[in-house]
């Protein structure tokens, strides 16, 4: 029995120490965002975030995340309230399989929890480590910018 | 009245002393000249320059990240403090157009700049300082015909009295013999090739060596190991922690593609040196290898024969079935034992062989050496994709492993794996890995 924070709630679940967070996520607690691309910590569709960073949950057993804040695609928005991230990445259109597209996301969400105003180095080189196969690549970059943009707006309008 | 007089030939002497050592320490500029048009340089020349430049590692040390190629202000981390690069490209005001082939052979061979300031050793003049008047010719050719670059080096940040350049003659009178490079003529010529770059333009020793407290090479500890920006520089030869000893071919081939499978993969300030090696000629690289294989392995240490892994059609895996798989651990295994089969074994437990898999941790020199700082660095920093050359690549685990699961993990990876004993003070090596790395993971690990 591990006890892990998903998305804020606790959730106990019942696979072995060792099992890859993906496969509970995906498999116990039917969070799907996370996708299982390589298996191999290489392509990025599996990214979470724990505690703000993101992580490869295909490569990082539950055991090592007692205690620590997870959170995963579902975390950031529904589809009928999607987050930020998510509503700019669907205006953009940046999903083509749109199987990379959750990964994306998450360590979106990372850069720009750490950096509001990205430029477009920044947005590139911290989504370098995912791997897009269609190659959108160019409207994700948008879809990020977008997102900051209309963040700063909502927070500049919410003062 | 006596008191006196000893007190005044005593300041005499001091005076004579330090006029001796300005005498010694001063040294003239060489004239300005007219920045030489590219096209006055012939082809050949600047060819045989650039493949020398790459064995140096010029364009490594001389560009900053994201500036322009060999226009210097990469700030270089020192025990002493940070010292700028400077500009080579053949720009006139901030780069090196008014230097003469003369004024660069002064700078390579004796460590000073056209107007006779002294360089600080981060410039490894102590090994340029072998180089050929041949190939120092050929060097300059390609320096001064590359496209001028208008940049000026950050100011060092050097603490007195170091920042007085002056300083340095007083180093150089310690530390600083340069002599021509003499051929070994019972040697054969790969030998001698091998010697004359891996000693000079190469300059291994520069982080193989170790040096002492004011920051000079140990000749008499020649590559019993060093330390390069938070990496250890493993020792080599003889001194060297390989499980399996180093082959001229196996040295031939990590130094040109960047990885070798009994060994492990060229990480830290060593994957330039292998990126600038993969595009130099095949000949110079396959001499360095003759060379370094000529200073011999450690005593007592036997080859011991690898089993290779299933290469043949039909026994390599499929990769799904694998990707998925890792070896269910039994019940009651150490927590290092768990994570590893967990986090690690996917790609280190896979029997694809490198690039596509993961290095052979049992015979990893990383987990033989002294120190567990290169381990910890490359769990903290993964491995990057390499740009343009084909090598193997590794998540970084900075975010999902905790202090306690790393040293679980490292104890189980020494002690299991590598069978050695434990590495000591593993907590503060994990918290000095950390604030190193805390930069560049924040950054973002890829460069």
């Amino acid at each position: 029995m591990t006890t892990l924070t998903v998305n804020g709630i606790g959730r106990t679940v019942s696979s072995t120490p060792d099992t890859p967070l993906l496969y509970v996520l995906r498999d116990e607690l039917e969070l799907n965002g996370a996708k299982f691309g390589c298996g191999l910590g290489q392509c990025g569709a599996c990214a979470v975030l724990v505690d703000g960073e993101p992580v490869f949950s295909c490569i990082t057993p539950v055991m090592l995340l007692e205690g620590r804040d997870i959170r995963t695609l579902e975390g950031l928005g529904t589809a009928e309230a999607p987050g930020p991230l998510q509503a700019a990445f669907i205006e953009e259109q940046t999903a083509q399989c749109g199987y990379c597209i959750a990964g994306m996301i998450m360590r979106a969400q990372a850069l720009l929890e750490r950096i509001p105003h990205p430029g477009d180095d920044d947005i590139l080189t911290a989504l370098e480590p995912q791997l897009c196969r269609c190659g959108t690549h160019m409207r994700i970059v948008r879809a990020v910018r977008r997102a900051a943009q209309n963040m700063a707006r909502a927070s500049e309008a919410g003062r | 009245m006596a008191i006196r007089r000893v007190v005044f030939i005593l300041v005499l002497l001091s005076v004579a002393a330090l006029a001796a050592a300005l005498v010694y320490a001063w040294h003239g500029a060489i004239a300005p000249i007219n920045p030489p048009a590219a096209s006055s340089f012939d082809r050949a020349s600047i060819e045989r320059g650039a493949t020398l430049a790459l064995i140096g590692d010029c364009r490594t040390c001389h560009t900053a990240p994201g500036g322009k190629t060999l226009a210097g202000g990469l700030a270089m981390p020192t025990p002493f403090g940070t010292i700028y690069s400077t500009n080579i490209t053949p720009d006139p005001q901030t780069g090196i157009g008014l230097w003469s082939l003369e004024a660069f052979s002064r700078a390579m061979r004796e460590g000073l700049d056209r107007e006779g300031r002294h360089l600080y050793p981060a410039f490894p003049y102590d090994h340029f300082s072998l180089t050929t008047d041949e190939d120092l010719k050929a060097l300059y050719a390609f320096l001064m015909s590359r496209d001028p670059v208008v940049a000026e080096a950050p100011p060092n940040e050097l603490p007195f009295p170091i920042n007085i350049r002056l300083v340095l003659a007083g180093w150089k009178l310690l530390f600083f013999h340069p002599e021509p490079y003499a051929p070994a003529p019972a040697r054969d010529a790969a030998w001698n090739r091998g010697r004359y770059l891996v000693e000079g333009l190469a300059h291994c020793g520069a982080c193989h060596t170790p040096r002492n407290l004011m920051g000079a090479e140990i000749r008499s500890e020649e590559f019993a190991g060093g330390e390069a920006e938070g990496w250890t520089a493993f020792p080599l030869g003889r001194h060297s922690a390989a499980r399996i000893p180093w082959t001229e071919a196996a040295l031939n081939q990590y130094l040109r593609q960047g990885w070798q499978a009994d060994h492990g993969v060229a990480l830290g300030p060593m994957q330039p040196v292998v990126e600038n090696l993969a595009d130099a000629p095949a000949d110079d690289v396959a001499a360095m290898a003759h060379y370094l294989a000529s200073l011999g392995a450690p005593d007592g240490i036997s080859p011991q024969a690898t089993a290779a892994p299933p290469d043949a059609s039909g026994q390599r895996p499929q990769s799904a079935g694998w990707q998925a798989a890792v070896s269910a651990p039994a019940a009651g295994e150490s927590e290092g034992r768990l994570v590893f089969a967990a986090a690690c074994a996917s790609c280190h437990d896979s029997h694809r062989s490198l690039p596509l898999g993961g290095v052979d941790l049992a015979l990893s020199t990383t987990l033989a050496a002294e120190a567990p700082r290169n381990l910890l660095n490359i769990i903290l920093l993964g491995v990057p994709a390499s740009d343009g050359h084909v090598a193997p690549i590794m998540p970084n685990f900075a975010a999902s492993m905790n202090d306690a699961a790393m040293t679980a993990l490292l104890g189980y990876l020494r002690q299991d794996v590598a069978s050695k004993p434990a590495w000591p003070e593993l907590p503060d090596a994990i918290a000095a890995a950390r604030r190193a790395a805390a930069p560049s993971t924040k950054a973002g690990a890829a460069r």
